[in-house]
């Protein structure tokens, strides 16, 4: 890898300075995917002095600094009682523990990587993004739009709350990407997010009206449901899976989570 | 640029590039205990342990190795020839390429949850790939490993 | 026994796992060379012009190679007995490129970064040629992937370049189609194997360096030590007594390494320069420019009849051999000859076919070996005949399998490249293994299958056999000597690469001296100091190799007590030994006195003993596999419960290491079963190729594996013992299909078996409902 400078920054200010200054300049995450994504880096800026790994529980919300490893987040006990552990279980089917001890939050919520199993966890979650810049994003808005990527991701907020939960990563092996994974949180309505379509994650959000809208759900309501999620999602062709197969797999999914979630 | 490592509980003196990654600055030094086994941290063979955590060491920059303890299965010989009696007990070992790495995470999941069950040494080792054994007689003798522990 | 058929711990093993040094980048000299190759963007190409010289001119670039640089002299990389079944249609560099991958040209530096300084400033011309991507397309195809003339068979396989064809073999018994026509069922199916990829964890590895004696010593990590000897020796022009090759220890191979990858180029740097070199594929180099297993389209016709004797079997095969023809004729071969013959009782056979060239990476030796792609397609095609006459699948394969005592016409007929060796099978113990089998898997409990609401549990079985070293042709050899303090030095050819020869022979050689194996010491595959071995493949190790140790040991032991009498002073036959002394009459002399009177005291000298052998058969193990699986209705997504092995590989010299032979096989035969699938993209390109994209089983797909030995002993084997190595591979997914039959009423001939696969095929079978 051909990094010219490496700087452990003092503060956000530097850190976003530097950030600004040319294309070449990086924030480093954990590094794990750093062979992956990029050849030559003129400045590969370090956040290790800011004291960004914590995971610390407010009133309200939990807030996870950006350098908080994925096994870090995985096992802590706060986040294994927010939604039934959905996040925690999506953590869980990333790779193996070597990457996740090196893997950062920052990294995989900044890499918006299409095959992540960790955005579709926090996109049923209320989440909001604390950047240096631009303070307070939520989540949703973030990934529609390219404004935030030059900036320095400092906490991601995700609000206290246990509701119903299901998760499902669908994949040859566990060690595989996903040909598509699923995140559904049910508390007084439904949140339904679904990923690696194989584009990036989106919310379902006319099914997720659509059954906000009734009273009881049944097989026949569920049934319909999945033909709008079918509709409204963005479901294609790649090397794992064609998009036959894929809206075979979202019927299934959405259909056995839902009666999850609801039973 | 240089830097200090602290491997296996001494400190040591290298010159790298910042872009100079850990399994390639440790090899070069002599640890060929380290070794690679593909491309893009997918194999788990390079695995090396940061303040008793495994890390993949072919992803890990050198210099962010800074100020931890790394520990290579050179500073864990007592443990791994444990392990490696009951491999052998248990005919787990084969071509042994993937072996001193699995022999630190087993090592770190001791440390972490002594009584860990066989869907635990599971999913904590899935990372690990192994292509000559089927992995069930490793799991019989990582069993007994853990079981003398606890 | 004392040694033989105990749990012996391997002796290798503690010592690799507490991280000594080993394999063979370790050994590699701190200031090498690296040689890095510039491989072909295009499938198919011709070079017409390569720009090097800024390259030549970068600090730290030692030389840059083309094909102009060497004489060109056709070989074969396959590593396989002289003269090799397979054609000279290679050369070190060549004008022509015939994969993405193939090697364009080597740059040499002092570090890898410079080298990739110097790739990007070399400009190579191409005339962008068509290639050929479909195999089904290559025969007669107006394009030609090896139109030079300078390239050659070394005996008739039906080489025939110019219409693509690598190799051709034909053979009948009977007339297939006459026995067809008169049966009462008949059944055709054609079917689909992929090309597989080795995943073996260590890379492609070799270093070389000039010793003192201006010898080139190459340390490669490879099945092959003296056939790379050879073969680098004829291609370079290298007189052989300048070269020694060493193969450290090898992590893992399968056949990946059954041939020359790095070596030619590292040789001719270092021989060239005096300076020691060395190579490390990457994982990239690793997939797309070493091998993958021949992909096959086999098609089965079965006759039998209403008795539910199986009458006519007529199998075709069509494989693909890639850009060069390595083990092309040899393994289309082992498609028929190691699976035919478990029906032995048909009236007529005939397996014919063609393998042919095109532009993907070459096809090469893999585990199993043509037996695992002819087995699919065999055990499917008997499953689908059961059904249609509303047969037991066990109960027929009970009624038609080879057994005890019995031969195939198809051994004598049908070797590996040439004619085979007529043999009766002294042990074959399938009825034993498919009976334990089916009670282990609990067969009757749930054949066909059994509804759980979302999914459905189901079985299914096969059954398989293999060889044991290629007979009249594979030689192995072992030299034996005393020591001073009383042990023994064992040097063989025999190459382990992980599947535990080191150990296996060592424990023979150890039976046989009465001793225990911490007093023999093994060194392997140094073509100076080891004698002759073919090297690990064909599943040689144990039968050919062990006889070798086996015969060593024995003239060792006569040698020892004929010194022995002559320092007692007595007739031989009145000495004894129990491995730690030797008496007669009243006196007694301990080894350790012994072995040092012999070397210090008094009518001196050393003791050892060498022995070679050949096999004049080949005798294979037999084996029965059963699945036991649990599939999601709507998805397709398949769990396996249960796989159940129960094995006749003879004698288990090492129990532990022969189920780990099996076990590992079991799980790279599901890999390509269920997922494992190298992918090209329309322009040739693999796609597949790191191990993000090409999946191997993990620890959480292997849910439990049950794997029994039954009894048996193989006269010609040493202590009994047949071959364990590859058998295991060869039933996953014949057995998988049969399950996905009973579990679904589909029929699945394409591997690998994904669920995507069988619900489009559930899907096209209830619309036609």
């Amino acid at each position: 890898m051909n990094i010219k400078t490496y700087t452990a920054v003092d503060s956000f200010d530097e850190a976003y300075r530097l950030l600004k200054k040319s294309k070449k300049n990086k924030i480093l995450g954990g590094g794990a995917w750093l062979k992956l994504s990029i050849k030559e880096v003129d400045h590969l800026i370090s956040l290790e002095k800011l004291s960004l790994d914590q995971i610390q529980v407010n009133k309200d919300y939990l807030e996870i600094g950006a350098l908080a490893s994925l096994r870090d987040i995985e096992i802590n006990k706060d986040i294994l009682s927010l939604d039934g552990g959905i996040l925690s279980q999506a953590i869980s089917n990333i790779m193996g523990i070597t990457i996740r001890n090196l893997a950062t939050i920052g990294g995989s919520v900044m890499g918006r990587f299409s095959f992540s199993d960790i955005l579709p966890a926090l996109m049923v979650m209320d989440v909001e993004l604390v950047f240096h810049h631009h303070k307070i994003v939520d989540l949703k808005t973030f990934l529609s739009s390219r404004d935030y990527l030059l900036d320095v991701l400092k906490y991601i907020r995700i609000k206290k709350q246990d509701r119903r939960s299901f998760f499902k990563k669908v994949s040859n092996t566990p060690l595989d990407f996903s040909i598509i994974n699923m995140a559904i949180t049910k508390g007084d309505r439904f949140n339904i997010a679904i990923g690696s379509q194989p584009g990036l994650v989106m919310l379902l959000e006319e099914t997720m009206g659509f059954l906000n809208k009734q009273v009881k759900i049944t097989d026949q309501i569920i049934e319909e449901a999945c033909d709008i999620a079918i509709k409204e999602s963005n479901l294609g062709n790649n090397i794992r899976a064609s998009k036959a197969y894929r809206e075979t797999l979202v019927r299934t999914y959405l259909k056995r989570g839902i009666k999850q979630v609801t039973s | 640029m240089k830097i200090k490592l602290n491997i296996n509980q001494q400190i040591k003196n290298f010159e790298i590039e910042p872009g100079d990654f850990l399994l390639d600055v440790l090899r070069d030094a002599g640890y060929m205990s380290l070794r690679r086994g593909c491309d893009n941290t997918s194999c788990g063979v390079c695995t090396v342990l940061l303040d008793n955590r495994p890390v993949p060491s072919c992803s890990l920059l050198a210099l962010k190795a800074q100020n931890h303890q790394i520990t290579t299965v050179e500073g864990i010989q007592e443990e791994a020839d444990k392990l490696g009696r009951y491999f052998g007990d248990e005919g787990a070992d084969q071509c042994g390429y993937c072996n001193p790495s699995m022999a630190l995470c087993v090592y770190a999941l001791k440390l972490e949850n002594k009584d860990a069950k066989e869907e635990d040494i599971k999913k904590y080792l899935v990372g690990n790939l192994c292509r000559c054994t089927g992995y069930v007689a490793q799991h019989k003798a990582i069993k007994r490993y853990l079981g003398d522990a606890s | 026994m004392k040694v033989i058929n105990h749990k012996v711990p391997s002796v290798d093993g503690l010592g690799i796992m507490k991280g000594r040094k080993a394999y063979t980048d370790d050994f590699a000299e701190r200031d090498s060379l690296i040689v890095k190759v510039l491989r072909s963007p295009h499938a198919f190409a011709k070079i017409l012009s390569i720009n090097a010289e800024e390259a030549k001119k970068l600090e730290g670039i030692e030389m840059v190679l083309t094909h102009k640089d060497f004489k060109r002299i056709p070989f074969t990389r396959a590593g396989q007995g002289y003269p090799e079944p397979s054609p000279h249609d290679k050369f070190v560099l060549d004008e022509y490129v015939r994969y993405v991958g193939d090697e364009v040209l080597a740059v040499v530096g002092q570090s890898d970064a410079v080298c990739e300084k110097a790739l990007n400033l070399i400009d190579v011309e191409y005339e962008v040629l068509e290639p050929i991507l479909d195999f089904q397309q290559a025969m007669d195809n107006d394009i030609i992937i090896h139109p030079e003339d300078d390239i050659h068979e070394m005996f008739n396989i039906g080489f025939k370049p110019k219409q693509n064809i690598a190799a051709s073999y034909h053979m009948h018994i009977g007339d297939v189609e006459k026995t067809l026509n008169e049966c009462d069922y008949s059944i055709e199916e054609t079917f689909y194997t992929q090309a597989q990829a080795h995943v073996m964890l260590e890379p492609h590895t070799v270093n070389a360096r000039m010793d003192f004696q201006e010898r080139l010593v190459i340390y490669s990590a490879t099945q092959t030590p003296f056939h790379v000897r050879r073969i680098i020796s004829q291609a370079l022009e290298i007189p052989m007594s300048k070269l020694r090759v060493i193969k450290p220890r090898v992590g893992g191979g399968f056949g990946g390494k059954q041939a020359i990858h790095g070596e030619m180029l590292v040789a001719y740097v270092t021989y060239k320069t005096g300076k020691p070199a060395k190579m490390i594929y990457t994982r990239k180099e690793v997939f797309e420019s070493s091998y993958s297993r021949h992909p096959m389209k086999l098609t089965m016709r079965l006759g039998a009849d209403k008795d539910g004797l199986l009458k006519a079997i007529d199998c075709h095969v069509l494989s693909d051999t890639g850009a060069y023809g390595e083990h092309a004729l040899t393994v289309y071969m082992v498609a028929g000859s190691k699976v035919l013959p478990l029906y032995n009782k048909v009236d007529s056979v005939r397996f014919h076919g063609h393998v042919v060239y095109t532009n993907h990476t070459p096809a090469g030796a893999f585990r199993g070996y043509g037996a695992i792609q002819g087995n699919f397609a065999l055990e499917s095609a008997i499953d689908i005949l059961c059904h249609k006459m509303d047969m037991d699948p066990i109960e027929f394969r009970q009624k038609n399998m080879i057994k005890e005592n019995e031969t195939s016409p198809i051994f004598k007929i049908m070797g590996e490249g040439t004619e085979g060796t007529a043999m009766m099978m002294e042990t074959c113990k399938l009825e034993e293994c498919v009976s334990r089998g089916k009670d282990l898997i609990h067969w009757d409990d749930i054949y066909p299958a059994k509804d759980k609401g979302d999914k459905i549990r189901s079985v299914g079985m096969a059954i398989a056999m293999q060889g044991s070293g290629i007979p009249l042709i594979d030689m192995g050899s072992a030299t034996i000597k005393l020591n001073d303090d009383g042990f023994y030095n064992l040097m063989v050819g025999a190459t382990e690469i992980g599947q535990g020869s080191d150990t296996v022979l060592t424990q023979i050689a150890a039976e046989v001296l009465m001793t225990d194996v911490d007093h023999v010491i093994i060194y392997s595959s140094d073509t100076d100091l080891t004698p002759f071995d073919v090297g690990a493949y064909a599943s040689s190790t144990t039968f050919v190799s062990g006889n070798a140790v086996y015969k060593a040991a024995h003239a060792l032991k006569t040698t020892m007590l004929q010194e022995a009498a002559r320092i007692f002073d007595v007739k031989v036959e009145e000495v004894s030994f129990d491995g730690k002394t030797f008496t007669a009459k009243a006196k007694s002399l301990s080894l350790k006195d012994f072995s040092n009177e012999i070397t210090y005291s008094e009518s001196q000298k050393q003791l050892q003993e060498t022995s070679s052998y050949v096999g004049p058969k080949s005798p294979p193990p037999f084996m029965a596999g059963f699945i036991e699986i649990e599939i999601d209705k709507e998805t397709g997504e398949i769990d396996i419960c249960d796989y159940v092995s129960v094995v006749d590989c003879g004698t288990t010299i090492n129990p532990m290491l022969a189920k780990g032979q099996v076990d590992g096989a079991i799980v790279q035969g599901l890999g390509m079963a269920m997922f494992e699938d190298v992918k090209y993209s329309k322009n040739g390109r693999m796609i597949s190729s790191d191990l993000l994209n090409y999946k191997i089983p993990t620890r959480l797909d292997i849910n439990k594996l049950t794997t029994e030995f039954v009894d048996s002993y193989e006269e010609s084997g040493p202590f009994g013992a047949k071959s364990v190595g590859e058998i295991g591979i060869d039933t996953p997914p014949a057995a998988l299909a049969n399950a996905i039959e009973n579990a679904l009423g589909v029929r699945m001939t394409e591997l690998p078996i994904t669920p995507e696969k069988i619900i489009k095929k559930l899907k096209e079978k209830n619309n036609e409902k």
